[in-house]
This record gives structure tokens, C-alpha cells and sequence, in this order.
């Protein structure tokens, strides 16, 4: 467990955090999720409870959002259940952030389709802009992680920055990216390639009607 | 002698598929996944016709269209909708689960469906739910597919609002629910219990079985877990009949398939083809060939990271299905097919599949908790040739010993390439080793 992250609980957490709850609408939220599930199986609302909490840690904080232990808490209470099994949750999966974070989670996939592809390119660029893996820059802006795929293999290598994919990348549209982001603009979201999602780069070899219109294929059913 | 006047059947038709027999028509998103688009491409047309043809008869005819599922097992998809009690004895309802926590290092094609064609899925899961005598779906979509989350979020509401869902059904007099669970990042998630222990608020740990899901699953209730394509194909199959799907594809591997190739091709992409089709077809016509030619392939992992890697010869001309793959010691998983060309470091590239393992172990059974970590530090220094050759053996050997000894196929999942590495590139292993040592056998030209 040496490499497992710290998790603050100390009093400047509690100072902090411990009056935690929902915004309103948040509470709204809370509820409706709470009710997708059966009666009195509300525990299967924690995953996503534990979601909409960073979240709003997120905008809270002007970060990409963590879970402090009194926000866990607080959700054990709403949820009836004890804090060592929603502590569990939120230490088994890994998107809970269980420390803070900066503006923007640099998630670079490394697993081996982003690996053939150029993933490492990807890597030297954060490198060169001084994000460190497992770290925070100094102004707060950047953490990087290296993440396990992200399911995007056919747009490799690729990143998630906070809730949105940048995919086909190169060194030099990661380091672009990157810059983009740092004076506060948005870069384009999805391939940085000219491609349209996962069809072949250059135009689909399949399906070429639907480029131009929405074509109903069933006119050619036998 | 066999009769010699009757005609050989004709042979199956493996590709490639025209456009008017792909399900998935909006598979890149160049037009809207709402609604009213879909439902101009043909989905929810008349699905009240679909669900008279009865739950039963249903069942039937997914059986007889030979639809294996699409999440790597290939598990024949009507018999294990037929697994579920037709009356509950004792009150508790049933529940269809549909897996779409795709995260196997290599898949994508999930991702397409619920981001592009959301609709399928969702008339899909109404028709398998009917089918299988389920009070709800819960689809469980990874966490990290966060865009897709919201757009399957919208395209629910949007069935909800046409009442295609919910109270009375399409008009069918059956009440059904379509709920979205979001996961939160773990690849064992996708194993069917753990994606039920998930939904219930718990830590993705597989349970043991006995009871299988069909007895006992989510809540306790008899529960059926099926990937997202096995449910959105199975509306088009009822609309056009079981011998239309069976049309596709080689005996035992019938039908359409979304296949995803990364890696070291021109253009990677995601496509759907005719199962069954040979590997250097796929290729050549839907990712503009291998980068440097085909001299230059060097193998392939075939079927996503949980199978073992095929070396160039023998994969060029196979049939891209789960015989003709099986057949090569490896497998058609969720047709991932990732692409490994010479200029590839494959030890470093298996070795990373390892990290990925032993990242993603759950940590439940001791042989995958601590096999996975120490697989993936022997790979390391086979990568290097810091280790021993004798390693080699001990490393093939500990992988047969984490492997069928866990609950879930994570131990084997993690098992296989290594073995597929060892089969396929001990050469290479040994080079690296010996030249590490500075003991290379020196080959000199013979005067």
C-alpha cells in the first residue's frame, strides 16, 4: 500500500468540510437518484451520491473536485449506512479523487493500445509542461494520472481531462491542449485528428449515405 | 459413399457486409441520436408487434438466430434468457442487467451503441426484459463514459415521454423501467457479479457460484447480465427473422458483428462487419491496411486484452470468429482486435497488460491479489532481460497456477497473454536475457 494516496483527515478537513451538504439542487438530485432503486435498498445510491458529492466539491473548490471523510459521512448518514462501507466504495473505485486534486485531472490513458499508438508522446508532452504523474503543478491547475483504458482504443492514444475526451493525439496536440487549457480557453473535445468519432480517418468506408443524411436502410431490407 | 448427386451447401458468407444488412446505421454519429432520428432509421417501429409475438416465441427465435453474446464469452444469448423462471413462486421479480462497463483494454464498440444509437439499447433492453419476464433493466455504464452516461440519461427520458417505456409499454399492457447506473471506474465491474454488487451499493467483488445470477442475482432476484450489443441487435433480429441473422458468418458464428481495431493499422475504427470475416479483409478494406504493409505485421492480439496474442502467419487469412480464433489458441472476445506491427516492443507491450491486471485485481482471491503484481514484476525484467532464463519456465508455470484458480476469469485473463507471449516469442524473451548478460551467442558468417 506504499503507493496508496494520503487521505487528510485532519482538523483542517473537519474545519473545513464538516458542515458539508447537498445545495438544493442538489438534494433534488440526491432524491431522484435515490429513487431508482428499490425501497429500502437506498445503499445502491452511493456510487452515484459519491459522484454528485465531488462534484460539487468540484465547484466548490474551483477544482476537479475529491471527497473529504465528513463529506463520506454525510452520505453514510443520508443513506443509513455505516462510514466503513461507503469509505470501501469510495476507496475501491477509482474515480473518487480521496485527495484534492487541481482545476483540471489530467487522466492520460497508458494501457497497450494507447501504448502502440503513441501514448508515451502524449506523457512527454505533460513532461514538458511540468506535470508530474501522481502530482499537482504549483499553480493548482494540472494533475496528471496515468489511467487504465478508457475504452477508446480505436481513437488512441487518448486523455480525459476532467469530463471530456481529447482523442487521436501527438505530442504536439497534447502540448497544445495543455496550453489552450492554461489560458483559460476550451479546446475542441474529441479527435484532434480530421476524423469523424471512430470511423476511419479520411471519411467512412461503410454507411456513406448517413454522412449527408439521416437514411432509413429499410427501403433495401429483403 | 455419401450421395453424390446433392449439391454442397454453399458456403458461408464471411464479408463483406452491405449496408442495408448493418444494425448499427448510425455507429459514427454523423447524425442525431435523439428520438425522432432514431426512430426515422426504423427504431421503435411498432414494438407493440414485436412484444405480441410473445415472450416464449421471443426467446425462440433469438435461440434460432444463433446470436452468441457480445461480451467476449459468446455464451448463446437465447438460452440464457431462457434461464429465467417464467412465474415467480414466491413474489421476488426478476431483473435484466445490461452491461455496459466496457473497459477491456482494446473494446470500444459499446461506447458507439449508447453514445450514437442509444435507442437500440433501450428497445433492446424492453424486448429482452419482456422476453425474460423482467420488472426492470438497470444498464450499468462505466463511469469514465461520461458523455455516453448523459446521453443514455436524455434518450431514456426521451422513451419515458413517448411512453415506449415505463407504465403499459409501447401500449402492451406491460409495465417495464429503464434505470442507468453509473460504474466508477473498475474494470471487474464488468464481471457480471461484481457488476451486480455494484448496483447494490458495494464494493465490485465477483460472488461465488452457485447460485448463478438467473437464481439469485441483484437484490436476490433472479437476474439475467447481457452486453449492450447482445441486447440492441436483438430488436433488428425479431424485425427481420432468425434465418436473416443467421445468413452471416460460418456455422456456430452467425450473424453481425461490431469489431474495433486499434493499434498498428492505417486507420483504426470501429466497423461492423460479417462475422467470420478473414482477418486481412477486415483489414484491408475498412483500416486502410497495416502501417508498413503486411510484411510488416507482426501479431495480434484478436479479441481484446483477455486473450492470447496471434502471430502474423498464422492470423492473415483466419476467420474472425470464436471457432476459427479458437482454433489458434486465442479467442474472438468482444472483437477487439489490436495490431502489433515490427516495430513494436512485445514484452513491453504484454508486460503493460499485466500492470493493467494487476491494477484492476479486485483483490478477493489471494492467486490474482498477489499472482497479478508478481506476474507483472517478472514481466518487467523479461522486458529489461534483468532476469534468468530459467524465470521464463517459473513464470509460465505460476501463470497455470493463478489461472481457474479464483472466482471470476480476472486470474485468467491476466494468465493468457503471458502464456501467449511464452508460445508465441520465448526467442525473444531469451534474447533479451542473453544479451542483458553480454553472452550472446555471436553468429558469425561461415567462411
Amino acid at each position: 500500500m506504499a503507493d496508496a494516496v494520503h487521505i487528510p483527515d485532519e482538523a483542517e478537513t473537519r474545519a473545513r468540510w464538516g458542515a458539508f451538504e447537498w445545495t438544493a439542487e442538489n438534494a433534488e438530485q440526491a432524491k431522484t437518484v435515490i429513487a431508482r432503486y428499490p425501497a429500502g435498498r437506498q445503499q445502491s445510491a452511493v456510487m452515484p451520491l459519491l459522484d454528485l458529492a465531488q462534484r460539487q466539491v468540484a465547484a466548490e473548490t474551483q477544482t476537479n473536485g475529491w471527497l473529504p471523510v465528513p463529506v463520506m459521512e454525510y452520505i453514510g448518514r443520508q443513506l443509513d449506512m455505516p462510514y466503513m462501507r461507503v469509505y470501501e466504495v469510495a476507496t475501491f473505485y477509482t474515480m473518487y479523487n480521496l485527495a484534492p486534486v487541481g482545476r483540471y485531472h489530467v487522466q492520460v490513458c497508458g494501457t497497450t493500445p494507447c501504448m502502440l499508438r503513441g501514448s508515451d508522446d502524449v506523457f512527454s508532452a505533460c513532461k514538458n509542461k511540468g506535470l508530474v504523474k501522481g502530482g499537482t503543478t504549483p499553480d493548482g491547475l494540472f494533475t496528471l494520472s496515468e489511467v487504465e483504458c478508457l475504452g477508446a482504443c480505436a481513437n488512441a492514444p487518448m486523455v480525459q481531462i476532467n469530463d471530456d475526451n481529447f482523442e487521436d493525439l501527438t505530442y504536439d496536440s497534447m502540448s497544445a491542449i495543455l496550453e489552450t487549457l492554461a489560458t483559460g480557453g476550451q479546446p475542441k473535445i474529441g479527435p484532434q485528428i480530421d476524423r469523424q468519432t471512430s470511423a476511419p480517418e479520411g471519411g467512412p468506408t461503410t454507411l456513406k449515405e448517413m454522412v449527408s443524411e439521416n437514411h432509413d436502410y429499410r427501403g433495401s431490407w429483403a | 459413399m455419401a450421395d453424390e448427386t446433392a449439391p454442397p451447401p454453399p458456403p458461408p458468407f464471411v464479408g463483406p457486409l452491405s449496408d442495408k444488412d448493418r444494425i448499427f446505421t448510425n455507429v459514427h454519429g454523423y447524425q442525431d441520436w435523439g428520438i425522432d432520428a432514431a426512430m426515422k432509421r426504423g427504431d421503435w417501429d411498432n414494438t407493440k408487434k414485436l412484444m405480441e409475438i410473445g415472450q416464449d416465441a421471443i426467446i425462440d427465435i433469438i435461440k434460432a438466430s444463433n446470436l452468441r453474446g457480445r461480451g467476449g464469452a459468446g455464451f448463446p444469448t437465447g438460452m440464457k434468457w431462457s434461464f429465467m423462471p417464467k412465474e415467480s413462486k414466491d413474489g421476488r421479480p426478476s431483473f435484466l442487467v445490461i452491461n455496459a462497463d466496457e473497459s477491456e483494454p482494446g473494446s470500444c464498440k459499446d461506447r458507439e451503441i449508447v453514445r450514437h444509437d442509444p435507442h437500440k439499447l433501450i428497445e433492446g433492453a424492453l424486448i429482452a426484459g419482456f422476453a425474460m419476464r423482467a420488472r426492470a433493466a438497470y444498464i450499468y455504464i462505466r463511469g469514465e463514459f461520461i458523455y455516453e452516461a448523459k446521453v443514455l440519461f436524455a434518450a431514456v427520458e426521451q422513451a419515458y415521454e413517448k411512453g415506449f417505456i415505463g407504465k403499459n409499454a409501447c401500449g402492451s399492457g406491460y409495465d417495464f423501467d429503464v434505470f442507468v447506473h453509473r460504474g466508477a471506474g473498475a474494470y471487474i465491474c464488468g464481471e457480471e457479479t461484481a457488476q451486480i454488487e455494484s448496483i447494490e451499493g458495494k464494493k465490485g467483488q465477483p460472488r461465488l457460484k452457485p447460485p448463478f445470477p438467473a437464481g439469485a442475482g441483484l437484490y436476490g432476484c433472479p437476474t439475467t447480465v447481457n452486453n449492450v450489443e447482445s441486447i440492441a441487435v436483438s430488436p433488428t433480429i425479431l424485425r427481420r427473422g432468425a434465418a436473416w441473422f443467421n445468413r452471416f458468418g460460418r456455422e456456430n458464428n452467425r450473424g453481425t458483428k461490431l469489431f474495433q481495431i486499434s493499434g498498428h493499422v492505417n486507420k483504426p475504427c470501429v466497423v461492423e462487419e460479417s462475422m467470420s470475416i478473414p482477418f486481412r479483409e477486415l483489414i484491408d478494406r475498412h483500416c486502410g491496411g497495416i502501417r508498413g504493409g503486411w510484411d510488416n505485421l507482426m501479431a495480434v492480439i484478436p479479441g481484446g486484452s483477455s486473450v492470447p496474442l496471434v502471430p502474423a502467419r498464422e492470423i492473415m487469412d483466419a476467420p474472425m470468429d470464436f471457432d476459427g480464433l479458437k482454433a489458434l489458441g486465442s479467442g474472438l472476445g468482444t472483437a477487439a482486435v489490436i495490431v502489433m506491427d515490427k516495430s513494436t516492443d512485445i514484452v513491453r507491450a504484454i508486460s503493460r497488460l499485466s500492470y493493467f491486471y494487476k491494477h484492476e485485481s479486485c483483490g478477493q482471491c489471494t492467486p490474482c491479489r498477489e499472482g497479478t503484481g508478481w506476474m507483472w514484476r517478472v514481466m518487467e525484467r523479461l522486458r529489461t532481460g534483468d532476469a534468468d532464463l530459467s524465470e521464463i519456465d517459473m513464470l509460465h508455470q505460476v501463470t497455470k497456477q493463478v489461472e481457474g484458480h479464483t472466482i471470476c476469469a480476472l486470474g485468467d485473463a491476466a494468465a493468457w497473454p503471458i502464456q501467449g507471449l511464452i508460445k508465441h516469442f520465448r526467442p525473444e524473451i531469451e534474447r533479451r536475457i542473453n544479451e542483458n548478460k553480454g553472452s550472446a551467442p555471436v553468429m558469425e558468417a561461415a567462411e
